[in-house]
Parts: C-alpha cells; sequence; structure tokens
C-alpha cells in the first residue's frame, strides 16, 4: 500500500511552515515516528514523523520550500515487505533513546543531540572538499547526494503543483512566477495587488521578507552545495576594526527577539526573594524515586509549578493580561504555566496545562516529556501556546538572581536561579541552610509593588511549609 | 567493435527542436555536451522532414493560390508552371541553410556531435551505432531522450506501396498526382492537402469522426471549412476507410459511413496522416528505470525527469503536445535543471498553430475546454469581415476571439482563425503568461490597419464598445 503523506494540522491557525531539514531521501526505510522532515512555523520548530513504517518513495518538499496544510511531503510504500524487522527495530530504538533530562538542568546543552540534529553541514563538507580539490568536476559521486538530484527531488512536489498552477492559473507572469520559485515561495499562497488579483514580483517579495535570491554568479550556478555552504557560515566582511561575519536569524531567534521587543513595552519591575528549601529538598529526594516510578523526575521546577498554580488562584492578577486598546483587564481562569527550556535552536516555552488540576507526580512526568519533545523539535505548536504564566530556572547554570522579561502577553514571570546552602541567623544561631533566590518580574501596569512582594512572599512560604498549599491553595 | 569507453557529463539523444535547444543551452551553462542523431547536422524530423520543408511548400501554395485570386481584383497571370524538381530543390535548399547553421552553432558551442543512433546499456551507459558503421560506448552522467516522434502506420493498408504516403515522402514531392486522397482529418493531413492542392491535385480528405481537427473549436473549423472548400474535391465526415487496394489505375480506397456517395474510389495517391507515434522504442530504456504510459509516452515529473534519476525526456517523446516549440522550451528548462538551478516545466499557455490557408491558432483554454471542464468564460469574438486590414486584403474569412474569465476578467484563451493567424496568436500568449485582463490589451494600442487590432478589437467587444461592431452589451 502507498501512503501518500500530507502536512497535518499543526494547531490552531498554522498553515503554512518552511522546510529547514529533510532526514530521508527516496529508497529509506523509515519506521513508524521516525522524523521525516523538520519544519519551522511562526511558532516552533517542529519534526514531521512517519505516519507507518516503510519506504520512502518520493520526497516531495525540499529545504527551504514553504509548505502549508494538507500538502503533500512523501509517498511511502507501506508494509515494508522489504524491511527487514531488524532494520525497522533498529531505527526506532533509535529514536526511543532519548535520554533522561534533567529538568533541573533545563539551560544544558545536549551535545549529542546537536550533533544529530541536522546532519546536513557534514555532507556538505564533504562535496565541498571535493569540489575544491576537482574545480572541474560539476557532479559529485553517485554515492554522495548529488547536489543537482536533490534540488530535483524536491522539485518533483514542485512539479506536481506546476500542474496544479497551469489549472489555477496563478495570476502572476513567467518571471514573478519563476522568482517565486527561486525565493521557495509557493505561489498559490501569495495574494497579488494587481488588477485581478495579479501578483508582482514585490508582492512575492514581501510574503517572503528577508528571502532575496541569491545573486548566482556562474560558478555558484554549477555548485549548489556552496550556495548551502554560505547560507550556514554566513559572510565574512570587515569594518574598520577588523573582520566580522554576517550570518542570517534563525527564526526561532528572530522570533524570540520580536517578542521579547514587544513585552518590553509593558514597565517591568522585578522583585527577589530567597526561599528555605531545606525541609523541601529532603521532602524531595525522599519522594523522588516515586515519582520516577511515574515516568517523571521530581524536580523543584515541577513542586514550584502547583505552588504557582495554587498563587495565581489567590492572587489572580497575576494570572491576567491587559486589554490597554479597550482598558480592560482579562482574569484567566485556567492556569497554564509555561517553563522555560533552552534547546539547540533557542528558547522555546511549552506550556503545561490545567496545572491546578494535576498533583505534582503528573506534573513531574508532563514537563520531563515536554522539555524532552522541545529539545528533540517534536513539540507541537498547541504545546508552546496557552500559557498565563512562565517559569525560567536558570539554576542549573548558576548565578544569584537575573531579572527574567515577561512572556507577553503574561503579566508576570518567575526566575529560579541556583540554590546554596547559607548561614542563617535562627532562633539565636547561624544555621546552615538551603537558601533558592527567586526572582519574580510583574508588569506594573496591573500589579503593584505591594502585591508582588505578597505574592512571592505566599510562593516562598508555601515552598518552606507545604501544608500552606491545601491550607491556603 | 567498440573502442575504449568515452564519457560525457550530458549525452543529448536526437537533435531535433527539443535536443539541439537543450544542447545549446546546457553547453552554454558550462556543461559538457553530446549529442547524437541519425543525421549529419542537427535539426529532426522539425528541420528535415516536418514543420520546415512544409512551410517552405505552403508558401509557395499560398502564392499559387494568391496569383488565382488576383484575378478578381483585375490581374490575371497566366496558369502557373510547374518544375518540380526545382520546386523540391529550393525546399532542400531552404533545409540545408538551416541544419547547416545549427551544426556551425553546435560546433561554436563545442557540442560533441556524434551521427548515429543510441541506446541504453544501462542507466549510465550508451552504446552509440555511428554511421561509419563504428560501434561505442558512452557513459553519461544525465541522458536527455529527445527522440520525437513518427507518423502512425495503419497495419491492414499496403504500407510497402509507393503510392500509399505518410507525411516524410509526402514532402518528398515524388509528383503532382492527379488525385489524392488524405485519411485523417487533422493538421498534419490538411497541411499537406493544401500544398498538393495548390500544386494542382485534386485532393479528398476522409475524417471517420464529426469534423475537422477535432481538438479545434468549432466556430473557428467552421470558417476554414467554409473557405477552403473549393481547395478540396471532398471533404467525407464520419467516414471509415476499411481498405485499400493496389490496383493498375491506382489505390482503390473502400469507405464506410452513411454519408459517402459512393463506397469505392480510385486515388493516384493516399496520404495517411492519422497521427504520430512516440519513438520510445529500440532505445534499450528497457536497461533503465525509465517508465513508459500505455501510448508509449516516456513518462516524466515537471522537471522532466523520467522515473530513472539521471535521464530526462523532452519533446513528442514525452507526451502531448507534440509541438516543437514545447520541445524546445522543455530542452530549455532541462538544460538549466541539469546545471543546478530551480526550474520547471511550467506554462501557462502554449500556441498551436495550423498552417492551413486560412490558418488556425489558439492558446490557453478553448471554449470547447472550457465547456467540458465546466469552467465559467465569457467569450468575446470579432469577425475579420469589420476589418479593414482583412478587407485590403480580401480576406474577410477570419475570427479572432478572447476567452475571458467574466470575473476577473483576465484573458484565459484566444483562438483565430485567418490569414496570418499563426503570427497574431503571440500576443495572447503573452497576454495570457503575463496575467493580463482583457481591458489590458482594449487599452493597448494597436498598429493601423493591421490584422493585429482584431485583437483589440474583441477585447473591445467584451466590454460591448467595439469602434467597428456595433453590439450593445446586454442587460442583465
Amino acid at each position: 500500500m502507498t501512503i501518500e503523506y500530507k502536512l497535518p494540522d499543526l494547531g490552531e491557525d498554522i498553515e503554512t511552515g518552511d522546510v529547514i531539514g529533510v532526514f530521508v531521501s527516496a529508497g529509506d526505510k523509515v519506521a513508524e515516528d521516525q522524523p521525516l522532515l523538520e519544519i519551522e512555523t511562526d511558532k516552533a520548530a517542529i519534526e514531521i514523523p512517519a505516519p507507518a513504517a516503510g519506504i520512502i518513495k518520493e520526497v516531495h518538499v525540499k529545504e527551504g520550500d514553504t509548505i502549508k496544510v494538507g500538502q503533500l511531503l512523501v509517498t511511502i510504500e507501506d508494509g515494508a515487505g522489504n524491511a527487514t524487522d531488524q532494520e525497522l527495530k533498529k531505527a526506532s530504538t533509535e529514536i526511543a533513546e532519548s535520554e533522561d533530562e534533567e529538568i533541573e538542568k533545563l539551560a544544558e546543552k545536549e551535545v549529542e543531540e546537536e550533533m544529530d540534529a541536522d546532519p546536513e553541514p557534514k555532507v556538505n563538507e564533504n562535496i565541498d572538499s571535493k569540489i575544491v580539490d576537482e574545480p572541474l568536476e560539476l557532479f559529485p559521486d553517485k554515492e554522495k547526494p548529488s547536489p543537482v538530484l536533490k534540488e530535483g527531488k524536491g522539485q518533483q512536489i514542485a512539479s506536481d503543483k506546476a500542474e496544479l498552477v497551469s489549472n489555477k492559473k496563478v495570476p502572476a507572469s513567467p518571471s514573478v512566477r519563476r522568482l517565486a520559485r527561486e525565493l521557495g515561495v509557493d505561489i498559490n499562497l501569495v495574494s497579488g495587488s494587481g488588477p485581478g488579483g495579479r501578483l508582482s514580483q514585490q508582492d512575492v517579495r514581501d510574503y517572503a521578507p528577508g528571502k532575496e535570491p541569491k545573486s548566482i554568479s556562474e560558478k555558484q550556478t554549477l555548485d549548489p552545495t556552496k550556495i548551502k555552504r554560505q547560507e550556514l557560515e554566513g559572510t565574512s566582511e570587515t569594518d574598520k576594526w577588523g573582520e566580522i561575519e554576517r550570518t542570517p536569524m534563525s527564526k526561532v531567534r528572530r522570533l524570540t527577539a520580536e517578542r521579547l521587543t514587544e513585552a518590553w513595552t509593558a514597565p517591568h519591575v522585578t522583585q527577589y526573594d530567597k526561599a528555605d528549601i531545606t525541609e523541601l529538598e529532603k521532602l524531595r529526594k525522599e519522594f523522588g524515586q516515586e515519582v520516577a516510578k511515574a515516568g517523571g523526575k521530581l524536580t523543584m521546577t515541577s513542586i514550584i509549578l502547583k505552588v504557582i498554580a495554587s498563587a495565581l488562584k489567590v492572587f489572580p492578577q497575576f494570572n491576567a493580561s491587559v486589554d490597554m486598546g479597550n482598558g480592560e483587564i482579562l482574569y484567566k481562569k485556567y492556569y497554564n504555566i509555561g517553563v522555560a527550556v533552552d534547546t539547540d535552536r533557542g528558547l522555546l516555552v511549552p506550556v503545561i496545562k490545567n496545572v491546578n488540576k494535576k498533583n505534582i507526580t503528573k506534573l513531574s512526568v508532563e514537563l520531563t516529556k515536554l522539555s524532552e519533545k522541545a529539545r528533540n523539535k517534536k513539540i507541537s505548536v498547541d504545546e508552546l501556546q496557552g500559557g498565563t504564566f512562565t517559569i525560567s530556572n536558570l539554576g542549573g547554570l548558576g548565578g544569584t538572581y537575573f531579572s527574567p522579561v515577561l512572556n507577553a502577553p503574561e503579566v508576570a514571570i518567575l526566575g529560579i536561579s541556583r540554590s546554596a546552602v547559607e548561614p542563617v541567623y535562627i532562633d539565636g544561631d547561624f544555621k546552615p541552610r538551603l537558601m533558592l533566590p527567586l526572582s519574580l518580574s510583574y508588569d506594573h501596569r496591573l500589579i503593584d509593588g505591594a502585591d508582588a512582594v505578597r505574592f512571592l512572599r505566599w510562593v516562598i512560604e508555601a515552598l518552606e511549609e507545604p501544608f500552606k498549599l491545601p491550607l491556603e491553595g | 567493435m567498440s573502442k575504449a569507453e568515452n564519457t560525457t557529463q550530458v549525452a543529448i539523444i536526437g537533435a531535433g527542436p527539443g535536443g539541439y535547444p537543450a544542447a545549446f543551452l546546457a553547453a552554454d551553462l558550462g556543461l559538457q555536451v553530446t549529442m547524437i542523431d541519425p543525421e549529419d547536422n542537427p535539426g529532426g524530423v522539425c528541420l528535415y522532414r516536418g514543420c520546415i520543408p512544409s512551410k517552405a511548400l505552403l508558401h509557395t501554395a499560398k502564392v499559387i493560390s494568391e496569383a488565382k485570386h488576383s484575378a478578381h481584383w483585375g490581374i490575371t497571370y497566366s496558369k502557373p508552371k510547374i518544375d518540380l524538381d526545382k520546386l523540391r530543390d529550393w525546399k532542400n535548399q531552404v533545409v540545408q541553410k538551416l541544419v547547416g547553421g545549427l551544426g556551425i552553432l553546435s560546433r561554436q558551442r563545442k557540442v560533441v556531435y556524434i551521427q548515429g543512433r543510441a541506446t541504453f546499456l544501462d542507466s549510465s551507459t550508451l552504446e552509440i551505432k555511428k554511421a561509419d558503421g563504428t560501434t561505442e560506448k558512452l557513459k553519461f552522467e544525465y541522458a536527455v531522450i529527445a527522440t520525437g516522434s513518427r507518423p502512425a502506420q495503419i497495419p491492414t493498408f499496403p504500407n510497402d506501396s509507393p503510392h500509399l504516403l505518410d507525411s516524410t515522402s509526402a514532402l518528398d514531392l515524388p509528383v503532382i498526382p492527379n488525385t489524392m486522397l488524405v485519411v485523417g482529418g487533422g493538421y498534419i493531413g490538411l497541411e499537406l492537402g493544401t500544398v498538393y492542392a495548390a500544386l494542382g491535385t485534386k485532393v479528398s480528405v476522409v475524417e471517420m469522426t464529426s469534423g475537422l481537427m477535432q481538438e479545434v473549436d468549432r466556430d473557428l473549423v467552421r470558417v476554414l471549412q467554409k473557405s477552403s472548400a473549393q481547395n478540396y474535391e471532398s471533404i467525407m465526415l464520419n467516414t471509415k476507410v476499411v481498405d485499400i487496394k493496389e490496383t493498375k489505375k491506382g489505390l482503390q480506397v473502400k469507405f464506410e459511413g452513411n454519408e459517402i456517395e459512393k463506397d469505392e474510389l480510385i486515388f493516384d495517391k493516399v496520404l495517411v496522416s492519422v497521427g504520430r507515434r512516440p519513438n520510445s522504442e529500440n532505445l534499450g530504456l528497457e536497461n533503465t528505470k525509465v517508465q513508459i504510459d500505455k501510448k508509449g509516452f516516456i513518462e516524466i515529473d515537471g522537471q522532466r525527469r523520467t522515473s530513472d534519476p539521471n535521464i530526462f525526456a523532452i519533446g513528442d517523446v514525452a507526451g502531448e503536445p507534440m509541438l516543437a516549440h514545447k520541445a524546445t522550451h522543455e530542452g530549455r528548462v532541462v538544460a538549466q535543471v541539469l546545471a543546478g538551478k530551480n526550474r520547471v516545466f511550467e506554462p501557462n499557455a502554449i500556441p498551436a498553430v495550423v498552417f492551413t490557408d486560412p490558418e488556425i491558432a489558439w492558446c490557453g483554454l478553448t471554449e470547447t475546454e472550457a465547456k467540458e471542464k465546466n469552467i465559467k468564460v465569457k467569450v468575446a469574438r470579432f469577425p475579420w469581415g469589420a476589418s479593414g486590414r482583412a478587407t485590403t486584403l480580401n480576406r474577410n474569412d477570419g475570427v479572432t476571439k478572447l476567452i475571458i474569465d467574466p470575473q476577473t476578467q483576465r484573458v484565459l484563451g484566444m483562438g483565430i482563425v485567418g490569414s496570418g493567424a499563426g503570427e497574431l496568436i503571440a500576443e495572447g500568449v503573452l497576454a495570457i503568461e503575463m496575467s493580463a485582463l482583457a481591458s489590458d490589451i482594449e487599452l493597448t494600442i494597436h498598429a493601423h490597419p493591421t490584422l493585429s487590432e482584431t485583437v483589440m478589437e474583441s477585447a473591445e467587444v467584451y466590454y460591448g464598445l467595439s469602434t467597428h461592431m456595433y453590439k450593445p452589451k446586454r442587460e442583465k
């Protein structure tokens, strides 16, 4: 049986994405759920797994393509009569072997994962050095992915599309259609500003900002791998102080920058405090085993998640957003808390939904899964949306305090730094206590300083005296 | 015996209007190209046995017919004397001039040209039987199959008879027969029928279906049929040729159909023009992964890549429409793909021209197709009776029409019948490719007095505001 696998629904409002990685090519054997492609949408980088085991018959998209939901991605020969069980098993265990993550070391980079994140550069290096050695050799060895072929494979989709185009007759002149192809823009998605909806070159460019076609010299034309390499490495230039390198921002980087700039327009204040977690740490260690059995890791973050959910109920203005346009405050009646995760492609914030309705064990399991997914690029857009409050734990890396920036339109964010044993003066004596530094940034338009102190104190007291949770939360 | 193996980056099999443009552009883009063809120069069927020689002959036919018509205007020539050898020589000179030029262009680009026939030994090797009798193996990185097509035959006909012609032998002009039957009312039969009729042959046409040139809108064909009826002895529609026998008097043809007067007639020559078949056999494709469909066409994707990733196919062998200019465009797309560029064959309109008298030309969506596919269109027709230029030429037998999307006013198709329609259609192709609206054409000044004004006026007709045709817009 042949499966024509189309881009599935990616979640609300997401209709298109850019292909940033293609992991399979025609003839490859794949296991179910083995990643086929990586797609970057406005909201996240997502891996698209194989819907079933089989053999890839044809890959219809290529890196750089903008694809839309419902578009044909790959043709898979199902049943995989030819693939031995062993090979399939091997493929699936490779996927399963994602390492357990230390949630408290969210910030730590997984070097191995980084390695398997993108096999492309290695291949390119091979081809590239080959071309340098033998400048006249226009076609690389058959065994290696041929740049010409590679383009071609991707363009087979374009061919299908081409027929579509001629049926639908997109109102664009041949040169505009060619430009769209060169920019990797699906011309069917561009709306034209001209009479009768006619597309201009500008319409296409506006649809793909920053995606100027490479100015192609003869040499580069014959050597697509080189263009690719330059993209990865950036271009070198010099200013009057010396050499600099110019590289394009990744989509995640750009969106992070845009969203933080937007968030920065809210007047920020950060409240700092410390929680004595000596007793809590003992409990954490004591119950860690049990949570581990459930498949999660009992971490300070997962405990704080539960505490925050309770605190948000007590202080509803922290679970809200501001509608300045209408002069209104939106109080959220749900408690969805995001946890910042550092991934090799940038900062991602998976959101744990309905934290108030889940116990700490459940939260630990979910947090472990979500942060793994975020790092393995398997997180869905839906899992990155809908937050009402954010926690950012940088304790794994160190530091005492930091001032987190709000994750708009949320109005508060809690930063966690590294806990340390400190002498604390208790009952006329200095006692060694494990102290956890906390930083609460809040939107001063909605929250006053006194409320922030009260909120953070409530959180700290709950951490120091867990009985406060069932009592008040 | 086979010599040592040669290698090439790109091997192009067939040097017709698909193959040679592909070879030239690939060479211009820096690739090393070898082109293989049985003829001594590039050109293919188009130049040797198709478009070019037929048009040379059609030109002479036009001169003859205009000289005849000029009697109406007070100028009388004596009956033309036809020196068939000289006419044939002239036609051959035209061909030689063009193919010779292509040979020079090929050498200037350092394209290796091998006269011979190539077959695939595997997905990266060709065996070439050269014209000099030797055999050579050629290793390639990429191959482009551009082997074209040949006239289809009907096996029950006496195909060995010297009186049974196909388009190739008809273009050789063996004699000017007294009578000729054209089997098949398609464009090739009608073009060659026009030539022989002008030279003095009594030409009859027999067509199995209910009309000539089935793929063309009926309103255009009607004008041709009406205008050219006097050129033909008879046009038999809905009629089947069931048998052809060679007799002393000529070829005895037996017909079957309800509308015929006699079911048996004798002709000096019979021209069989019942379509063309792709040349996908005897290429050793079974030694590659190339797939062929039921009709014999090689299966390709948008880039003209076959199921064998290193092998491409273009032109007639790769599917309809079997037109030289389609093959050329495909060839240029493939050359660029091979040079690593992101290209796909994606025209919005391919023009088709029938060089009868009057000519018929069309591009984009036809009225017939719109009806079949249930596409809502409006058709704006401008009859050449209202054209000043057509009147000065005494050629009011023409119509120009635009097929327009009523929602956006975009031009989706164009059809023309009339003298010089083949040249006029270019504007329609450009309009469609540029996504022009009817108003774009209406607002573009066209030179007076020319036939091109009929294009502008048909756009005016769409808005009910044509200068030379009063037809107020209907109130809704």
